[in-house]
């Protein structure tokens, strides 16, 4: 299946893109779209552990499952304000 | 009578602050409190801070603000409710979040205006990176604590 991944601020930047699709196993949850994420983008490796994600624009974690078609945002910690 | 209000919005233009203030009087409240969030200057050495440039998730980022608004009005009975955040570049001494809350009573819109740029600055999907004189500029890596 297909997910849109979205990246933002210095992951975004670090990762080299904001948004782009990820093929994934039809059974794959959040966790494993970051294992896989973490070996495409080595240079988000040591930000990946702070950052939170969210699906479909809720936060999730790493046990939700993913489906065709979903939105998955790895967010680093908000500075907003 | 007015209905109850929220105004959420995220901008990439300058705030109208005036607008935003104007928008929350209310008929029914005794008070109106507004908070601005401002780029505050900073300096490394020699090298000044020139702005905070935002970067939002949109969607999610309003969704939030909205539930944030819901959930102020759960807490007082708030009349209307601004919430204005800029994306892109905000130079130093410019705002980039206006909270605006009318209710009955003082206490309640300064209590829920503090509830909701505290809670802005915690869950909120918006980021900032720092710009600097010497076009160096980074990512606020942690947000900040100080009040």
């Amino acid at each position: 299946m297909k997910v849109r991944v979205k990246m933002f601020a210095m992951l975004r930047e670090k990762s080299g893109g904001s948004e782009f699709e990820l093929e994934l196993p039809t059974t794959a949850t959040v966790g494993d779209a970051i294992s896989i994420l973490r070996g495409k983008f080595p240079g988000i490796a040591d930000l990946l552990p702070r950052a939170a994600t969210a699906v479909n624009f809720v936060v999730a974690d790493g046990a939700t499952a993913l489906r065709e078609g979903d939105e998955l945002a790895l967010l680093p910690p908000v500075s907003g304000g | 009578m007015d209905a109850l209000q929220d105004l959420v919005e995220l901008r990439g233009s300058a705030l109208d602050v005036a607008g935003i203030l104007q928008w929350a009087l209310d008929a029914e409240a005794g008070g109106v409190a507004l908070f601005l969030g401002t780029t505050r200057s900073e300096k490394k050495g020699t090298v000044e801070l020139t702005a905070l440039e935002y970067e939002a998730y949109p969607q999610m980022a309003v969704t939030q603000m909205k539930q944030l608004a819901a959930l102020a009005r759960s807490r007082w009975p708030l009349r209307k409710v601004a919430i204005v955040h800029r994306t892109g570049r905000v130079a130093v001494g410019e705002p980039s979040v206006a909270i605006a809350v009318s209710a009955p009573h003082r206490g309640q819109a300064f209590e829920a205006c503090r509830f909701l740029i505290d809670s802005l600055k915690k869950d909120v999907a918006v980021w900032k990176k720092e710009v600097w004189g010497d076009g160096s500029a980074t990512w606020s890596a942690e947000r900040e604590r100080r009040d």
